[in-house]
């Protein structure tokens, strides 16, 4: 027989009811602080992305070097992620006070923003100023940090890039073209390498950024070094005639089928490789590439047959072929708590990684080459000797744009130029974009 | 039996364990969730409260149409295809291939065990035209046709996806649904044959009756499935071109974690559990029709 009053009965299943509730939020709630610790750091932590291994590569071969006595005191420890995963894992780690030492700090130089702006990670320029190793810092590579992080100095420059257009000089004299001045003469190549049965680009749509790259290469050629920040102030819109052109002309070269079959499908890797292997005559692309054009194994083409030329001039145009996109890679930066023992490693890093990097990887950084470096190649040296010249840098497409904006415009610059988008309706999307958040 | 479910201290450590698993990786989540629609804000910047502002920004916002308009066109098409071709496959089995029929079930199961990644490379590489001609194109291209982006156009891939959708998980509804027409007593076939019901009349009037309850299953299975695709349309397209294939679980995915902002993606999220709770419960309300009565 059943001795339980109704009153009964409901109390205890309340208290059930409150029982696994509070336990349901006591075990969440643990999980959005764990690991959070202001205690210093057993290790000189470093999470970065899979799909970079110069930094890694350079800071492994410091620990055994350079920095020996370094890494004994705080040793480094590398974890790397997806770069797709970056983000997430980022706003993960932010959330739980775990974010490493030294980390790679998001796609888009807006969460590095957001981070900083959070007190998550620390003010470099004041740091090193305080390690006494600002001056080992190449002020171009601080202006370009400047430039994308709102003033100030977020991340550290273990990759300080210019970017233009490789060439195929075989190719090129082969068809008796000479390095385009203009974006006429470009134009005019393009064609002519099409008409000879030559794909006059290599580029990957499946990342899009190569492509949107060529729009603010026209832009700022066009209309001057301040295209892109007026569309930032709110000073012009992306829908206005003359940013609606630069994307008129780039949707014209994809027309053309300049760009070969299924630019959309095509991958980073896919695009670099019908460059080296000589299936393209021309490859729009950062300084990093020199890493495999040095690679010999990669490139049947030759190092010796690859040129560099600055993004052309747009005939009556407001900006100069001087004129440099620049990006300082992935931003990597530092947490906000910087010990002596972290302090001691990257004193040693802004020290010994510029040499290091450019002597095993030919990788050029922001960080001063202290001890002479022979250059892999002519093309190296001619981007090296580009990058120190350089008097005034710009940055990309989407440098000052929002994270959904970046992903809008990139993932949408395939459509640009296979014609199922109009270029007023991919500037509209991307301005809706922006203006979204 | 019944003095044992009588006794409710028994009852709550029989089902006491699982309903507290179940509130702490259902329950809790989904209000957790719920709870998140009504901030604004990420784990970096911390959340403050924005009232029903994500509510309002849920029905002005084009993407979510977009996205709403793409994930039904998607889950209507791959539903009636897989558990279409899932039943013809099972009358295959169970009508003219009967004990033999064990090596293609087999075969036509295959590809619901392989990685929805590895099934996503393979497709991309048969529909691909560049840098390679992948198979499709080059059977096109034998027959006179020019080749055809696949990807590059949201219409061709969005073919593409349901294809692929379709060839992925029809063995498993084959599989379930050839469990139900198993099921049908061989008396009451042979009675209909014996009155003269063969072939479509057959499969109309008694088969399809008899089999309705696992059909039901299959469909809401397959709906609900479909609804919360994901895996494959990342494989395949990654939601491109653009957002062209993007459906409601990649955009809420994509406002979430790339975007940063967890109260709109949370938002979005509840607005699928809404979805996928209405059209179940369409389904089971369509379901309560006998179909044995004309």
């Amino acid at each position: 027989m059943n001795t339980d009053s109704s009153a009964a009965r409901r109390a205890r299943l309340a208290g059930l009811t409150a029982s696994t509730a509070v336990l349901a939020l006591f075990t969440a709630a643990c999980g959005g602080t764990g690991g959070g610790s202001t205690s210093a750091p057993k290790n000189f932590s470093y999470l970065t992305v899979n799909e970079n291994a110069t930094v890694k590569t350079a800071l492994g071969t410091l620990s055994k070097g350079a920095c020996a006595d370094e890494n004994k005191a705080l040793p480094l420890k590398v974890e790397s992620v997806p770069q797709t995963g970056l983000d997430q894992k980022l706003q993960l780690l932010a959330g739980q006070n775990a974010l490493p030492v030294q980390f790679a700090a998001g796609n888009a130089p807006a969460l590095t923003d957001k981070l900083y702006k959070s007190g998550k990670i620390a003010d470099l320029e004041k740091e090193l100023d305080k390690l006494g190793v600002l001056d080992q810092i190449q002020p171009g590579a601080i202006s370009t940090i400047k430039a994308l992080y709102g003033g100030k100095m977020e991340v550290l420059p273990y990759e300080y890039n210019i970017e233009g257009i490789f060439y195929n000089k075989k190719i090129f004299a082969k068809d008796g073209i000479t390095e385009p001045g203009t974006w006429a003469e470009l134009t005019a190549a393009a064609a002519k390498l099409e008409t000879k049965g030559v794909q006059p680009f290599s580029a990957s749509g499946q990342q899009g950024w190569p492509l949107t790259r060529l729009i603010s290469g026209y832009l700022y050629r066009s209309l001057g070094p301040d295209a892109l920040q007026a569309v930032k102030d709110g000073k012009a819109k992306l829908t206005d005639p003359p940013y609606v052109k630069a994307a008129q002309e780039i949707a014209d070269l994809g027309k053309k089928g300049y760009f070969g079959k299924g630019v959309g499908s095509i991958d980073y890797d896919t695009a670099i490789n019908q460059f080296l292997t000589g299936k393209a005559a021309m490859f729009y692309m950062g300084s990093w590439a020199l890493t495999n054009i040095a690679d010999k194994k990669a490139n049947t083409v030759g190092a010796d047959n690859i040129g560099f030329m600055p993004f052309p001039a747009v005939s009556g145009g407001k900006g100069s072929i001087d004129q440099y996109p620049s990006n300082v890679g992935l931003g990597i930066t530092l947490g906000k708590n910087i010990d002596a023992k972290t302090g001691d490693w990257v004193t040693c890093i802004a020290k010994n990684y510029g040499s290091t990097a450019l002597k095993d990887q030919g990788s050029i950084s922001g960080f001063k080459t202290n001890s002479e470096v022979k250059d892999a190649n002519a093309v190296a040296g001619k981007v090296r000797r580009t990058i120190s010249d350089s008097q005034q840098n710009v940055l990309w497409f989407e440098a000052l744009f929002s994270t959904k904006a970046t992903t809008v415009s990139q993932t949408n610059a395939a459509s640009l130029v296979n014609g199922t988008m109009s270029p007023q309706q991919f500037m509209q999307t991307v301005q809706d974009a922006l203006k979204s958040e | 039996m019944h003095r044992v479910l009588g006794d409710r201290r028994a009852v709550l450590i029989l089902l006491g364990p699982a309903l507290l698993v179940y509130s702490l990786i259902m329950l809790v989540p989904t209000l957790w969730s719920l709870g998140y629609s009504f901030t604004k804000g990420n784990t970096i910047d911390g959340f403050t409260g924005n009232g029903l502002d994500n509510f309002h920004r849920l029905f002005t916002d084009p993407d979510v149409r977009h996205a709403l308009w793409f994930t039904a066109k998607y889950a209507v098409t791959v539903t009636v295809g897989q558990v279409v071709a899932g039943y013809l496959l099972a009358l295959l089995y169970v009508f003219f291939l009967k004990k033999a029929s064990a090596l293609i079930r087999t075969l036509v199961f295959f590809p619901v065990v392989l990685p929805t990644v590895a099934v996503g490379l393979l497709f991309k590489n048969l529909f691909q035209v560049g840098p390679q001609t992948g198979p499709v194109n080059s059977l096109l291209n034998a027959v006179g046709i020019e080749s055809i982006d696949f990807f590059g156009s949201s219409g061709h891939a969005f073919w593409v996806l349901i294809v692929m959708d379709i060839w992925r998980s029809m063995g498993f509804y084959a599989v379930l649904l050839f469990a139900g027409l198993v099921d049908i007593p061989d008396e009451v076939l042979e009675s209909a044959r014996l009155d003269g019901a063969s072939g479509l009349r057959l499969i109309r009037h008694i088969v399809l009756p008899m089999s309705f309850p696992v059909l039901m299953s299959s469909l809401i299975f397959s709906i609900n499935g479909t609804l919360k695709a994901f895996d494959s349309i990342i494989a395949l397209t990654n939601g491109g071109p653009g957002n062209s294939t993007s459906p409601l679980t990649l955009y809420m995915f994509q406002t979430s974690f790339t975007y940063s902002d967890y109260g709109y993606g949370s938002t979005i999220a509840l607005l699928l559990t809404v979805v996928c709770l209405m059209v179940t419960l369409v389904v089971f309300r369509a379901s309560r029709r006998d179909l044995t009565k004309d």
